[in-house]
């Protein structure tokens, strides 16, 4: 089991953090036109799903799988997005990331006064906790 | 366990076949007094609820029918607007059916288009060498699962999160496909599918799901 890398969106699409662990293949663009494409790939199915749906549904899109990894997908209703790439054979994340929203994101960049909102994660604090969560779960 | 709708889309990203299998029931009909509790807006001119749910009443429903008239757009069939008739007191009690918007031809084809570069995106984006688009997508109320065939068609098939076997079955509408969409000297490929003994072995390949949501493969 792997986990290959995580993206932190906003409301407005601006990455707000990125980490790779493991990744075995860049997506040949700049750095920053990838976050593009991700947010929009995203964003594309959210509204995808919710027209597709013959039910109503509560959180709607969770994940996806292609033939080599799954990508794991959290919002809460303050309309950040939660991205994580992992193997196949991860079950759903979605404890993990509402953790990392609750517990490492609401503490350590909320909390702190020094951190703007809109703007990419600069405290180390952060960085450091949230590595050691991903790094110490069975998944990884 | 069900499986609610079958798509395929061609190499180019047009849809070429469509059917729904299973839709669920989410109408709900009531009766309101004045002033009405819900907030609407207009979304590509369809009257949709922005904010109040209640009684099985969603936001994202559209009104379906008002007074037992069936709506058309955001007007009633002679023509009354609805917001405007929603609007006046004098037409209170009022009874008003909502449901979920029932997809157009033209919004399959838009949406059907959108998961071929979705899936392209889905491969692009992977952190793994040769990895394929997206395969399954899953969501609390349904899950979306893609077969894309070596000649780059798409087969996709829209069911319950809890329903099994699908792969079986996607491979089972390929073969469906193959035998009597191509095999069938009038039709031109990637080109819509009308062909009456395609539709009639998909409906009985996919029948047995409605009453047991078991698969045999004896069929």
């Amino acid at each position: 089991m792997t986990i290959y890398n995580m993206y932190i969106f906003d409301r407005n699409g601006t990455c707000l953090f990125y980490q790779e662990w493991q990744r075995n293949k860049s997506s040949g663009m700049p750095q920053e036109e990838e976050f593009k494409l991700m947010y929009g790939l995203i964003f594309s199915i959210k509204s995808f799903v919710s027209r597709m749906s013959p039910v109503d549904f509560k959180d709607g899109f969770t994940n996806f799988n292609t033939n080599f990894y799954k990508l794991h997908f959290f919002e809460p209703p303050s309309g950040l997005k939660f991205v994580l790439n992992t193997s196949l054979n991860v079950e759903s994340l979605r404890e993990s990331l509402q953790y990392t929203y609750n517990s490492i994101y609401v503490e350590y960049v909320v909390k702190n006064p020094l951190c703007s909102l809109n703007a990419p994660i600069k405290s180390e604090l952060f960085k450091e906790k949230l590595d050691t969560y991903i790094r110490g779960l069975p998944a990884f | 366990m069900t499986i609610f709708s079958v798509y395929i889309v061609n190499r180019a990203g047009g849809l070429i076949y469509q059917m729904d299998h299973h839709q669920p029931k989410t109408e709900v009909e009531k009766t309101f007094s004045f002033p009405l509790e819900l907030q609407l807006k207009i979304v590509d001119e369809r009257v949709v609820v922005a904010f109040g749910q209640r009684d099985g009443i969603k936001v994202g429903h559209t009104i379906l029918a008002v007074n037992g008239d069936a709506v058309h757009g955001r007007k009633l069939e002679d023509g009354r607007d609805i917001l405007e008739e929603i609007a006046d007191s004098e037409n209170y009690p009022i009874a008003i059916k909502f449901g979920r918007p029932k997809l157009s031809t033209n919004e399959r084809i838009m949406l059907a288009s959108m998961f071929h570069s979705l899936y392209a995106i889905g491969s692009q984006l992977s952190p793994e060498q040769k990895s394929s688009g997206i395969q399954l997508l899953e969501t609390d109320g349904f899950k979306l699962h893609c077969f894309q065939t070596l000649s780059g068609i798409k087969l996709i098939v829209l069911a319950d999160p809890k329903q099994t076997g699908i792969e079986v079955v996607l491979r089972r509408i390929y073969e469906l496909y193959s035998d009597y969409a191509l095999k069938n000297p009038f039709y031109s490929i990637d080109m819509p599918i009308r062909c009456e003994l395609f539709d009639k072995n998909l409906h009985g390949l996919l029948d047995p799901y409605e009453r047991t949501g078991f698969y045999s493969t004896s069929m």
